[in-house]
């Protein structure tokens, strides 16, 4: 109705097949703002334990204690690759702890744009912490946009200057089992975090901690501690239930010999 | 900090973007595109910015003699002759990378060493995957038994007597319970990009502009 409206007032045509995806997504943004009312009210909601990021903590202690830095990639994507945005998110918490603790955070960057993120960032954090003194914008610098070369160097820096710490966030190519394998050799404590599905492997192997898929959109809600990010985690268990209904539904569906629910969701077998 | 004024241009932008996601109105594709063309103009600034760092950096080791000061030198080395050869040793102008030497410069150093870098991964995967299929437990047990099927699936030599149906196990294998899972890992991305693009558009998380709300 909406759409037909849309088409006669302003001759707007709505693309084809993009309904079923509307749809779902007017309900995840009602969702969201149902579940952001109820933590602006005073809610708190329960989340599942993630082993990775409790260790977030743990992780910038033990650089602090060996007094060795930290080392934080944000992945070979670029700012408009919304991992590398979540991972930017995670990077202003880890900032936060590593600037209350006096411990450097190093930063290679992959991307120049990313770079001038990641300092604005850090250097936010730290000056909320108080601790704008110590903020040394040379630790976040570029290195190149060329995948094995921006690896070796990233190795350079793992095997020079042997971080108590290294954070993998972002999405990541064939260079990851190389980063992981090399931040391992080192002794480094690894916490990595990546949707790309084809490397969580070589994470899960060779890291301390993987935040798997949507744990890295998930984190930074986490550390946050916040309850108005955490309404989020809660809009996407909607969506999850959602859609394991509309799987359920077209399954049984299919099963009974029907393709009307499945045409009705513009998918085919 | 006084966040509004990005939080406005992230949620016009966002909106804007989102609504040519679904609606085809010339208007909103023009906007679209001119916010792609935007982005790689900023990025072609960037590197301004990026190239500066990576100098200062290097040129702060040579100076203090740093462990690995040799390093700084080849990577200024590296830069000016790729730069020389590329843009003012070409006949045809200052774009391009047409010259003999760039282009042997390119094929038999850069390639060389990408390729070299890339071939390390065969090591790094036998020594992750000696520490993986250690059945340490039973859920290692499975993904060594998994994995065993899988490699002699994909190449079979034990096939032509009682190992027949290898290859067909390994098919199975990957794709049922791996496809299986692989969806689910994805079903999660999937809402964990839109909750995080929705968070950034409702100025909800507001951390990647540097200032946070904890």
């Amino acid at each position: 109705m909406i759409f037909n409206f849309l088409n006669l007032m302003f001759q707007i045509q709505v693309k084809e097949g993009t309904g079923p995806v509307f749809f779902v997504l007017v309900l995840f943004v009602a969702a969201l703002f149902f579940f952001l009312d109820k933590a602006r009210k005073g809610a708190t909601f329960k989340i599942r334990k993630i082993a990775g990021l409790d260790a977030v903590n743990e992780a910038i202690g033990r650089a602090t204690e060996m007094g060795k830095s930290i080392l934080y990639t944000t992945g070979l994507e670029t700012a408009s690759h919304i991992a590398t945005i979540a991972s930017l998110t995670i990077l202003s918490r880890v900032a936060k702890r590593a600037a209350r603790y006096g411990t450097r955070l190093q930063v290679p960057s992959f991307d120049p744009i990313v770079m001038s993120l990641s300092q604005e960032i850090v250097r936010e954090s730290y000056l909320e912490e108080g601790m704008v003194d110590s903020f040394k914008g040379d630790d976040i610098f570029y290195l190149t946009q060329e995948q094995f070369a921006y690896t070796a160097a990233v190795e350079g820096v793992l095997v020079r200057e042997k971080p108590a710490t290294v954070f993998l966030m972002g999405y990541f190519y064939a260079e990851s089992l190389l980063l992981a394998e090399t931040g391992n050799s080192i002794g480094a404590i690894q916490i990595a975090g990546t949707d790309a599905v084809t490397q969580l492997p070589f994470f899960i192997v060779s890291c301390d901690y993987t935040l798997i898929g949507e744990e890295l959109y998930a984190a930074s809600a986490y550390l946050s501690e916040d309850s108005n990010i955490i309404s989020s985690l809660k809009a996407q268990d909607f969506g999850k239930a959602l859609l394991w209904i509309f799987l359920l539904l077209g399954s049984i569906a299919t099963f009974a010999g029907s393709t009307k629910f499945l045409s009705l969701l513009g998918a085919s077998i | 900090m006084n966040n509004r004024g990005p939080l406005l241009i992230a949620f016009v932008c966002g909106m804007l973007m989102m609504a040519e996601s679904f609606l085809d109105y010339s208007w909103l594709n023009s906007f679209a595109e001119w916010v792609q063309k935007y982005y790689i103009i900023i990025a072609a600034f960037a590197i301004v910015l990026g190239v500066a760092s990576l100098f200062k950096l290097h040129l702060a080791k040579l100076k203090r003699k740093e462990d690995g000061w040799r390093y700084s030198l080849v990577v200024f080395f590296g830069f000016f002759a790729m730069i020389i050869t590329g843009f003012f040793m070409n006949d045809g102008g200052l774009v391009g990378t047409k010259h003999p030497w760039n282009a042997w410069l390119y094929n038999n150093v850069q390639l060389p060493l990408g390729a070299t870098m890339f071939s390390l991964l065969a090591f790094f995967i036998a020594s992750a995957a000696y520490r993986a299929f250690r059945a340490r437990s039973l859920e290692a047990t499975l993904l060594l038994v998994a994995a065993c099927l899988v490699m002699l699936g994909q190449v079979p030599i034990l096939t032509g007597g009682i190992f027949d149906n290898l290859p067909e196990i390994k098919q199975w294998i990957l794709d049922i319970p791996n496809m299986a899972s692989k969806r689910a890992i994805m079903i999660g991305v999937g809402l964990g990009m839109m909750s995080t693009a929705l968070k950034i558009i409702f100025g909800i998380e507001k951390t990647y502009l540097g200032g946070s709300e904890e």
